[in-house]
């Protein structure tokens, strides 16, 4: 069994509409550490030998965020400045992670439509996140194709979302089983 | 005569000193070894007390303090919030017992005066044997303990007109035409009573109560608070209206006032101690020649009085839809004739609504039925409930599906905050502007003057007595922090809560390093060195002033901060097994100081080591781009694999 890590982003949980369920959706599951980072750093002081060492026992790890101005919360990319150190994560002796598998699970406030040339987005989702599947590659970690719960500004029907949720639950149960992860996601799609 | 009287008071101390703790023991409850007790040196035993009669004349005052005590519970807010539990269980409780009775009664060829006088005595449950028992099996919070309290309200306030309307049945209708000659005046006073009992209440006792306060006399205050409760009921009496009216109302009056829970706690002993001796000329005063003259009618009496109290409490309990294992707890609780039976039986007595032979059978059963309700709730607990358990979750999701906020819990709120200066002024103020609700406790008249105008919760009082923090909810709160300025007081609170209230959290202000690691010996969850925060805070400005950017400098603060406190709780630990009272104070505050200084090389501490950095880059710009490349070439090969 796999060991999963959540690093959970998210700056006003109180008004969240899809996180605080999908989030919800998979606190019981053993084997999987839920790593709220506002509720850990509120003053965003992140203790990075804490942080690094997270990442040594984990094999997995899913970074779970808000897509905000087409990118993560503040605090998430505070994480990646600190602790993915040169040295640890990349650069000279930097192999700590190499062969860990990275997933993003986020949200978008615009439709699946909106993400395409043809949409006012202009682009595809997965162009959005070009820094995140760059760093991966930098660091050496596979990146799976994100989990993405679209069109939060206009539907978000309770049904709709803890369908979501389900599905949140069912893949990270099914990745914490499956001895080839990346063509686990791909079947998913 | 005088040693009579030590005699007297001997022996019924005595008793319950004795009594109580084996009927506590036998899951039987106080009331019920009071009772016992009283049986035991009464007449028909030991015969050890004489005059128990004018004893428990005295005695009765016990009820008139607990009514004061029932006022000061309710505030109106409260009181508002539960007017539906209140008004309806209670009311139609209360109606339907009285009606059952009355016709029963009347089918027995009683006078409708009698029979009505008996059915309002026996609809009344009893209070003390209640509460004390929901409360010894903590199920105060239940469904059916919410209920029963508010049916015990209701009966509590239906106490007073009770009182009042007992007088008119009396069955020789000659007194009626002398009392209407003198009623208009006599209601005029009343209400000129009353009038001054609420308004003195407010604008007399309260600033009364804030001047001796301010004395910092404990004993004057107690004097203050019983010199109110006798004065009332003095002043009561004097129109002929019932002194338990009156403390009632001055109860309810002074409910809202800062000075509620030391109010509580200072007469509560005084009530219990009365309230035992009462309930000890209660058990002596039992007619036992009676109940063996006629064991049979005494017998069915009481069964009857259970049988009747029970099925209509039932029946209410389905009306307004109390869920079926809590209806049975609910209905076995309250099914009793109570003590206010004996106040009114003696008062309808004076009055001669009731005869003498009826009055002794009548209180013979209402005694009896209170000694069988501590037994009816040990057959619910182990008959009755126990089907209900293998139902369990069709119960619990039910559970969940009442409306929480139907019931209030009676509890003010889950924050205590010990010490209202300035520190805890901070604290309240930052949880007053986030609606938490915060109960202040404070022994400082002016500040809690001051925090009145602002509309705060203060109540007057030392919370080092262990019965404050009992009435101000210390059993059902959820963080208690303690903000005084004192650091040997904050010490003596700190013990006495973490000794008493284990479930709390407990959030204490520290003077000094020395103090925050004592502190932390004795057990306090969070501390907070009340220096350090303004000290950082000050450090970095200083930093700013001499060039440091203003971001690092706030960093450097974070990292001084939890250096600081990880080496603080680590000494705390590693000093526990030394007693440190022994240990010369300020050599030890030296050598500490001396060894904090060493370790304070901060920039050690932060370890961003290459974070935010180039140098490392430059330095190997080559081995990035092979890097990249192999990351590369792994991934490749990796999605060759799949």
């Amino acid at each position: 069994m796999y060991k999963i890590l959540v690093l959970f982003a998210h700056p006003a949980l109180q008004k969240s509409i899809a996180h605080k369920s999908l989030f919800n959706a998979i606190q019981d599951i053993e084997g999987i550490t839920c790593h709220d980072l506002y509720d850990a750093y509120p003053d965003s002081f992140i203790n990075i030998k804490h942080e690094q060492q997270l990442l040594l026992n984990h094999d997995i790890i899913v970074l779970q965020f808000p897509l905000y101005w087409y990118s993560c919360p503040a605090i998430l990319k505070e994480w990646q400045d600190l602790v993915l150190e040169h040295g640890f994560a990349y650069g000279e002796h930097g192999d700590k992670l190499v062969g860990k598998k990275i997933m993003l699970a986020i949200s978008t406030g615009g439709s699946a439509n909106s993400y395409s040339t043809t949409g006012y987005n202009e682009h595809d989702i997965s162009q959005f996140l070009l820094p995140f599947s760059q760093m991966s590659k930098l660091c050496n970690l596979d990146y799976l194709s994100p989990f993405v719960v679209n069109d939060i500004h206009k539907r978000h029907d309770a049904a709709r979302i803890t369908r979501k949720s389900q599905e949140y639950r069912q893949l990270l149960l099914t990745l914490q089983q499956c001895d080839n992860p990346v063509t686990a996601r791909q079947e998913y799609n | 005569m005088e040693h009579g009287v030590l005699f007297n008071i001997f022996i019924y101390l005595a008793a319950g000193v004795i009594a109580v703790p084996i009927a506590k023991r036998l899951g039987l409850g106080s009331v019920l070894g009071y009772l016992i007790a009283g049986v035991i040196v009464g007449p028909y035993a030991l015969s050890l007390i004489s005059n128990q009669e004018d004893v428990m004349h005295v005695a009765e005052f016990g009820v008139v303090m607990m009514l004061f005590l029932v006022g000061l519970e309710l505030r109106p807010a409260l009181l508002w919030q539960l007017k539906m539990p209140i008004l309806g269980t209670g009311g139609l409780q209360l109606c339907a017992t009285t009606l059952c009775i009355f016709l029963i009664l009347l089918a027995c060829d009683l006078a409708w005066q009698t029979a009505l006088a008996i059915g309002l005595i026996v609809a009344l449950s009893s209070t003390a044997i209640v509460l004390q028992n929901l409360q010894e099996r903590e199920l105060m919070k239940t469904e059916a303990g919410k209920n029963a309290f508010a049916v015990l309200l209701f009966q509590d306030i239906a106490v007073i007109p009770i009182l009042s309307l007992l007088p008119l049945l009396v069955i020789q209708d000659t007194a009626i035409v002398e009392s209407t000659t003198s009623g208009w005046l006599s209601a005029l006073m009343i209400a000129g009573v009353i009038a001054g009992i609420i308004i003195g209440g407010h604008f007399l006792v309260v600033p009364l109560l804030r001047i001796i306060a301010g004395s910092r006399s404990r004993e004057i205050f107690i004097a203050t608070a019983l010199a109110l409760v006798v004065g009332i009921a003095l002043a009561m009496e004097a129109v002929g209206l019932s002194a338990a009216l009156g403390t009632f109302l001055a109860g309810v009056v002074l409910a809202d006032s800062e000075y509620r829970h030391e109010l509580e706690s200072d007469i509560e002993p005084f009530k219990s101690l009365l309230l035992g001796i009462f309930f000890i000329s209660v058990g002596a005063s039992i007619d036992f020649t009676l109940l063996l003259e006629q064991p049979v009618l005494v017998a069915m009496l009481v069964t009857g009085l259970i049988a009747v109290k029970f099925i209509v409490l039932f029946i209410t309990g389905i009306v307004f839809k109390i869920q079926r294992s809590q209806n049975w707890l609910f209905s076995c609780a309250l099914a009793q004739g109570g003590e206010f039976a004996f106040v009114l039986t003696s008062f309808a007595l004076q009055r001669q609504v009731l005869d003498n032979e009826i009055a002794s059978l009548l209180v013979l059963v209402v005694t009896l039925s209170m000694v069988f309700t501590p037994l009816l709730l040990i057959i619910n607990d182990k008959i009755i409930a126990p089907t209900f358990k293998r139902k369990l979750p069709r119960d619990e999701s039910e559970n969940k599906a009442a409306p929480e906020h139907q019931i209030p819990d009676d509890t003010d709120s889950s924050v205590i905050i010990a010490g209202f200066g300035g520190f805890g002024q901070v604290v309240g103020r930052l949880l007053h502007g986030y609606h938490i609700n915060t109960t202040i406790l404070e022994n400082d008249v002016g500040q809690i003057e001051l925090l009145q105008q602002f509309k705060y919760k203060v109540f007057y009082g030392d919370a080092e007595q262990l019965n404050l923090l009992h009435a101000a909810g210390a059993d059902n709160a959820k963080l208690f922090i303690i903000a005084v300025e004192s650091a040997s007081r904050t010490k003596r609170i700190l013990i006495q809560v973490k000794k008493h209230f284990p479930h709390l959290n407990v959030l204490v202000r520290a003077t000094d390093r020395n103090h925050a690691q004592q502190l932390i010996r004795l057990g306090a969850d969070h501390v907070f060195r009340e220096s350090l925060d303004s000290g950082i805070s000050l450090g970095v400005e200083a930093l700013k002033a001499l060039g440091m950017r203003a971001n690092q400098a706030h960093r450097a603060g974070q990292v001084f901060r939890r250096h600081d406190e990880a080496v603080l709780h680590e000494e705390a630990k590693r000093m526990h097994d030394q007693e440190p009272e022994f240990v010369n104070r300020s050599l030890t505050e030296r050598r500490i100081l001396k060894k904090l200084l060493g370790l304070d090389a901060l920039t050690y501490y932060d370890n961003l080591n290459d974070a935010w950095s180039t140098e490392a880059h430059s330095n190997e710009e080559k081995n990035t781009v092979g890097n990249l490349a192999a990351a590369h070439k792994h991934n490749k090969s990796a999605s060759e694999q799949s």
